[in-house]
């Protein structure tokens, strides 16, 4: 199995983010993370969808997802494409320990939005392994909460999304 | 213009604009208001079930006769959810019908309000497409899109849920002139390439068949079929959903393939080196284990629906568009090269298969056989009747023993399986081809589950017939039974050559009620119910109940293993 970075342009309209989760569970298929937002056309949201599928099966819940109605597009982005989550997380951080959570923020370029005696809450960007390895040397100090985002991309170079033909992945068929 | 209504005349308005003429259903409190404006619709005809499930069954039934969209109606909470089952039978045999259900106030929805059912969720992965409607001004738009949506590209079942305080208030009702749906756009015509293509290797193949399915139906191709086979000469298999759209005693039809299909077809498809796949969906029920299905054979596959295209099987050639359309390429594209065509060879084992497996069944020495009731109907209703069967054994002697000549003749749930589909399709079907001899086919248990729709078929003057075979026993239950339980016959025993007594029950519900339990009352009963028009007519045909249904594939194994009768397996390979 291998990870797939699915953009999803939907008709931003009631329903349609259970429509898509509703599809993915009922044809087996765990999704990773899922993000939904906004474009820059306000009758349009576009999803980012991560899933771990076999090549085979993607190409099958991708033709399902493009049979809902409300899809108009689904653009299967490569690696090279830009990726990021966001993290907050809350760590244990008393006047001893403060200056060392300090350090390790500034070496993430990671920023502290809020800091009470015990604590420092920390907010973070960037690719998904940037912010396990920022998880990974934070977690000794002690980890009292995590939120994290699902991940948004963006295909790189000048063309945009919906400049490209539209359901340009089903045509495959 | 936009003309001032309440929303409720702006649906049944609605539904006039879209060419709807019947509508079967039930009110209730959140669809009450609908029902006031629908009592004045000149062009709209309410034919009110006895249940929802029927009146669902009924539009699958009126939509496949008519050639219309098929509408249901029901109220909210237990009536839409009434709907549920010929729903998702529509969706898996793709017929076009729209559901419109009524729903709790907008200000209600989501506390579990009297009668609320979240019907749009529940349907969700049933449907193409649903609607929750909460604004009035939205019904005509709404019901525009869910009429194409419908009944373009491959069919399917749409929903429409209208809370009450939408039917309620006053609206501007304004019919679209065309429906905007940017994330649909069937691909109706097949990619010329992928034809030249599909032309080239049918060229060069040795042992290819057609393996066409209800696609073929569903758009109207079977003229185009019959004149591609004729040309090529290429056999040509009929799956459940099929039968009919091509014509039985056309000497190229080997028959239904499948769990119950035919030797020839079961056996064409396992030795032939290329598949031309139309309009069908390597079902589970024909195409056995898959591993083992067809292991010799290239795969030219083309459906409306992309997604059906290498979903069970690998397509060497696949083929987006509509199944007329792409048979229409073909002929074009094989113009040329039908000479090239080499299969006489095939046609030789083919014909040997045929030889050696014919239709047939097993005498019973003093009881009447199922299979010689259905063989005898077939042969005194004729090909211009409309079978519709329900679900079990019946409706596999159905398919085996009536010979179809045209497309459209044979209704069935082919998909879900649903028992009970049978008596509210037929009075569907009726409603859609009036002209038409409608004979229901059914079984004891599933009669059971709907028969309360012959007082809607009695009062409506909708005479259906409904040839009930009564085996006294959930009889394909039964036979898995006596197969693969040990003879341990649990709970299928339904006794039902005594309870109820359905000459008595038919008579009840304003219909003839006849009786026959040996061949020589058969034919008499057949002709006399062909002769009664004035009501429906139900005929308690009393057989035994340890008739089986042959040939068998048992589920989950290799098509390899067919076998025509009990432990007994025809030899492909038999040199003679």
């Amino acid at each position: 199995m291998s990870r797939h970075t699915l953009s999803v342009l939907v008709e931003n309209k009631p329903g349609v983010l259970a429509r898509i989760a509703g599809l993915f569970s009922r044809r087996g298929f765990n999704i990773d993370s899922l993000a939904v937002g906004p474009t820059e056309n306000p009758e349009v949201s576009r999803m980012t969808i991560v899933v771990s599928v076999d090549r085979l099966p993607l190409e099958q819940v991708t033709k399902q997802l493009n049979k809902l109605i409300n899809v108009l597009k689904i653009v299967e982005l490569d690696d090279q494409s830009v990726q990021r989550e966001l993290v907050l997380v809350k760590v244990k951080a008393n006047d001893a320990m403060r200056s060392n959570v300090l350090e390790v923020v500034t070496l993430f370029r990671a920023k502290v939005v809020d800091v009470a005696p015990e604590t420092l809450t920390i907010e973070a960007t960037g690719s998904r392994d940037k912010l396990e390895a920022l998880l990974r040397v934070l977690e000794p100090y002690g980890i009292k909460e995590l939120v994290q985002s699902g991940m948004v991309a963006v295909g790189r170079g000048g063309k945009s999304i919906s400049d490209r033909n539209l359901r340009s992945v089903d045509r495959s068929a | 213009m936009a003309e001032h209504m309440t929303g409720a005349a702006s649906l049944i308005k609605s539904l006039e604009h879209a060419g709807v003429d019947t509508v079967f259903g039930i009110p209730g409190g959140a669809i009450l208001p609908a029902y006031d404006p629908l009592m004045d619709s000149e062009q709209v005809r309410h034919i009110l079930v006895r249940h929802e499930q029927a009146a669902g069954h009924a539009a699958e039934g009126y939509a496949q006769t008519s050639g219309k969209v098929g509408v249901c109606m029901a109220t909210s909470g237990p009536g839409a959810t009434n709907l549920v089952t010929p729903i998702a039978d529509a969706y898996m045999d793709s017929v076009p019908i729209v559901a419109i259900t009524g729903q709790v106030p907008s200000a209600a929805i989501g506390t579990d309000a009297f009668q609320e059912a979240d019907i749009s969720g529940i349907t969700m992965p049933i449907v193409k497409h649903n609607y929750l409607v909460t604004d009035p001004a939205e019904i005509p738009r709404v019901i525009a899109e869910a009429f194409h949506l419908a009944g373009t590209g491959r069919p399917g079942p749409v929903l429409v849920d209208i809370s009450k305080d939408a039917l309620a208030a006053q609206t501007t009702f304004e019919w679209p002139d065309e429906v905007d749906l940017p994330g649909y756009r069937p691909t109706t015509s097949p990619h010329g390439k992928q034809i030249k293509e599909a032309a080239k290797l049918i060229a060069k193949s040795k042992r290819p068949v057609l393996y066409v399915g209800g696609g073929i139906v569903r758009s109207g191709a079977a003229p185009e079929l019959l004149e591609l086979a004729e040309m090529t000469g290429i056999p040509v298999v009929t799956t459940l959903m099929a039968r009919g759209a091509f014509p039985d005693s056309h000497p190229q039809n080997l028959g239904m393939p499948g769990m119950h299909g035919t030797v020839p077809a079961v056996g064409a498809l396992q030795k032939a080196d290329l598949l031309i796949a139309l309009g069908t969906r390597f079902d589970d029920r024909v195409t056995g284990k898959l591993d083992s299905f067809a292991p010799d054979a290239k795969v030219i596959h083309a459906d409306i629906d992309p997604a059906e295209i290498g979903k069970n099987r690998h397509a060497d050639v696949p083929i987006v568009g509509d199944a007329r359309g792409t048979i229409i390429g073909l002929i074009d594209a094989l113009r040329s090269r039908k000479d090239d065509i080499e299969i006489e060879d095939w046609w030789q084992t083919l014909n040997g298969w045929k030889e050696r497996f014919p239709r047939g069944y097993e005498e019973h020495p003093d009881a009447l056989e199922p299979q010689f009731v259905i063989e005898r109907l077939g042969q005194i209703a004729g090909p211009d009747a409309i079978y519709v069967a329900g679900v079990g054994q019946h409706q596999m002697w159905a398919s085996q023993f009536i010979d179809y000549e045209k497309p459209g003749h044979w209704l069935n749930s082919g998909g879900l399986g649903t028992m009970g589909y049978s008596v509210p399709a037929a009075m569907g079907a009726k409603v859609g081809a009036p002209d038409k001899v409608v004979w229901a086919i059914d079984g004891d248990g599933c009669f059971q589950m709907t028969n309360q729709e012959l007082a809607t078929c009695a009062i409506n003057n909708i005479p259906i017939k409904v040839a009930l075979i009564n085996n006294s026993s959930l009889g394909m239950v039964r036979q898995w039974q006596t197969l693969f339980y040990n003879q341990r016959y649990s709970n299928t025993d339904l006794q039902s050559h005594q309870f109820p007594d359905f000459v008595k029950l038919a008579e009840a519900y304003g219909c003839y009620g006849l009786r026959a339990d040996s061949r020589e009352q058969v034919d008499a009963v057949i002709e006399k119910a062909m002769s009664l028009n004035d009501a429906p007519v139900v005929i308690d045909f009393q057989v035994h109940r340890d008739a089986m249904v042959w040939p068998m594939v048992p589920a989950g194994t290799s098509n390899d293993l067919i076998t025509t009768a009990r432990d007994l397996a025809p030899a492909w390979d038999r040199e003679d």
